[in-house]
């Protein structure tokens, strides 16, 4: 019993090494010269307390712009995305076109309506697709992961189309190193 | 007498098997009962009151959760030799089991029992069956099997073992029990999903999917050692472990190149060779039993559909023509059907077809039933459902008559597989 408890200690040790989930520390705010800042102030190379108040207008940070919008949605068995949601997608991919250090996730998901494995592929296509609209609005493959949760991860756990539209998304995760 | 051999397939047992606990981790109810029942009667062995669990007790749930005995109450009468037998006393009856239980000086114990027909009142069987003396479920498993198979001709499964996820808020634990539900050994515990777990054709492996990296990556962990090996952890999704019957190789399915697809590849992850093409889906692959041919569930003609391809690569042939979609193929072990999960009106239903006749039969009424699998006789297939809101699992026998729910105390189960038999 002994010897399969230090077994699964160890397991799970090695489990935590392999995790690389990038940290997301969302406060942390830019610090290379090309962040966009309303008024021109310099860049914040330090979180020392600022003698005046520094405004970063970061779009990013803005609650009113369209950038703040971070899913799109998906009719069922859909992987285009939709007409409502184009400029969305647009709008983060000329964010991501003028800001080349900046990287993003994208997150497939699906409904249950599927096996585990398809709503995966099915996720992964949504993801895809979402990537693929950002590169031609200017994104480079290197700014964009895509993957996917399948059904995994979903947010809504009903056996009803309310609960199967909030699923059925793919989401923008900005990622802070 | 086989005695060795069976000594042989203990100590692999007891590689398995972590300290039993008394109690089982699955909450087993049982429903339906086969075309014939047998009436037996299981006589508590001789010795037997002097364990810490009852071998006949054992032996009777065993063959009562099969649904094809019916168990007669032996009121009082304790036959432990033949020669004490009084066939008079057993009318109604077809079968008496009898025997006795010694410990060893050794640590082990030994179990002989005999199988008599109570209507011709001869002997169907007598056996010695030994292990360690904490391996008293696995002897009484090994004692239903004999019986089992003397009275069905069909190879019993009640010495297998199944894996499933059980899932408690964030924490997902891969979990290996005896297929009633007893003996539950976690061979993993992390805070990240865990799906589609895949026994190697010789029990000592599993092949799984976790979303630690960030994105769906396969692995392989060793039941022995409990080292663990990355398959699979390109770009996008790494998924859906099959092993080929050898186990020498493992078709999964990736999306670094474009749609989702089937490749196959070793254990460690060597030798990738892509299988299917284009931009559809691709996915769920299973091998044949002689390692030919693949099953897999693509969406390549519009609807997810059952497909079989040669495993060399090669034009697929579809299997499945009816409801909405089919999702998660696998084959029977003796390669002639294969079970599947179907969607058709807003439900799932486990179903089989057979290739010859391409007749296909539901065997379930449908609900959120998936990841079927066969056991290793062929005779009970074992799949995920939900019940109040809740993921259990359930078996169904092949020809739909016995059905068994297996709920758990807390959290959801999931992705169940059944094993194989041990190698004896």
């Amino acid at each position: 019993m002994k010897k399969l408890l230090i077994s699964i200690l160890l397991v799970n040790l090695l489990a935590a090494c392999a995790s690389q989930k990038p940290k997301e520390v969302v406060s942390e705010a830019p610090s290379k010269p090309t962040a966009e800042t309303s008024s021109g102030a310099t860049q914040m190379a330090e979180p020392a307390a600022p003698t005046t108040p520094r405004v970063a207008m970061d779009p990013l940070s803005d609650p009113n712009s369209i950038l703040a919008r971070r899913s799109v949605y998906f009719p069922f068995d859909v992987s285009a995305v939709q007409d409502v949601d184009k400029p969305i997608v647009e709008a983060h991919a000329k964010y991501l076109s003028e800001h080349a250090e900046r990287k993003v996730r994208v997150e497939g998901n699906c409904d249950e309506r599927g096996s585990d494995e398809y709503n995966l592929a099915l996720g992964q296509r949504r993801a895809d697709s979402v990537k693929k609209m950002l590169e031609v609005g200017g994104t480079r493959d290197s700014q964009v992961e895509a993957v996917s949760f399948g059904e995994a991860k979903s947010r809504a756990k009903g056996h009803d189309e309310g609960s199967w539209a909030q699923n059925r998304r793919a989401d923008f995760i900005y990622i802070y190193k | 007498m086989n005695g060795m051999k069976l000594l042989r397939c203990f100590c692999l047992l007891m590689l398995f098997c972590a300290a039993l606990p008394a109690r089982a981790a699955l909450n087993i109810e049982i429903s339906g009962a086969g075309e014939h029942q047998t009436p037996i009667a299981i006589i508590p062995f001789a010795g037997e009151e002097k364990l810490t669990q009852s071998i006949s007790g054992i032996v009777s749930a065993d063959l009562v959760r099969s649904g094809l005995f019916k168990l007669v109450d032996p009121a009082g009468k304790a036959p432990h030799e033949p020669r004490e037998v009084v066939y008079a006393d057993w009318v109604g009856t077809d079968a008496l089991a009898i025997g006795s239980v010694e410990e060893q000086p050794n640590g082990r114990i030994t179990v002989k029992f005999r199988l008599l027909d109570a209507v011709r009142q001869t002997e169907l069987t007598g056996q010695a069956v030994s292990a360690k003396s904490d391996q008293i479920r696995a002897v009484a498993h090994r004692v239903a099997d004999l019986i089992f198979e003397k009275l069905t001709g069909d190879a019993g499964v009640f010495g297998t073992r199944i894996v499933y996820v059980n899932r408690q808020g964030k924490n997902n634990r891969l979990v290996v029990a005896d297929s009633d539900g007893y003996g539950e050994q976690v061979v993993l515990s992390i805070n990240e999903p865990i799906m589609s777990p895949a026994w190697s054709p010789d029990g000592t492996h599993l092949a799984y999917v976790t979303f630690e990296p960030g994105h769906a990556a396969v692995y392989v962990q060793s039941l022995l050692t409990n080292q663990r090996m990355v398959v699979a952890n390109f770009r996008g999704s790494n998924s859906a472990p099959a092993w080929s019957p050898d186990g020498q190789q493992l078709a999964i399915v990736l999306t670094r190149d474009g749609g989702s697809h089937i490749y196959l590849v070793k254990p460690d992850g060597s030798d990738l060779r892509r299988l299917t093409f284009g931009g559809t889906i691709d996915t769920e692959p299973c091998f044949s039993p002689d390692g030919q041919s693949l099953i897999f569930a693509s969406d390549r003609g519009g609807s997810v559909q059952v497909y079989r391809m040669p495993v060399d690569g090669g034009p697929a042939e579809r299997l499945t023509f009816e409801g909405k979609n089919n999702f998660s193929p696998r084959y029977s072990r003796d390669g002639k059907s294969f079970v599947f999960s179907q969607w058709n009106n807003g439900r799932f239903y486990i179903a089989t077809e057979d290739f010859q006749s391409k007749q296909m039969q539901i065997l379930t009424e449908g609900g959120w039933e998936k990841k079927p699998s066969f056991s290793p006789n062929g005779k009970l297939i074992l799949f995920a459902t939900e019940s109040q809101g809740r993921g259990i699992l359930a078996t169904v026998s092949s020809d739909g008559r016995v059905k068994q729910k297996m709920s758990t105390q807390a959290g959801d189960i999931r992705d169940p597989m059944w094993g194989p038999f041990l190698k004896q």
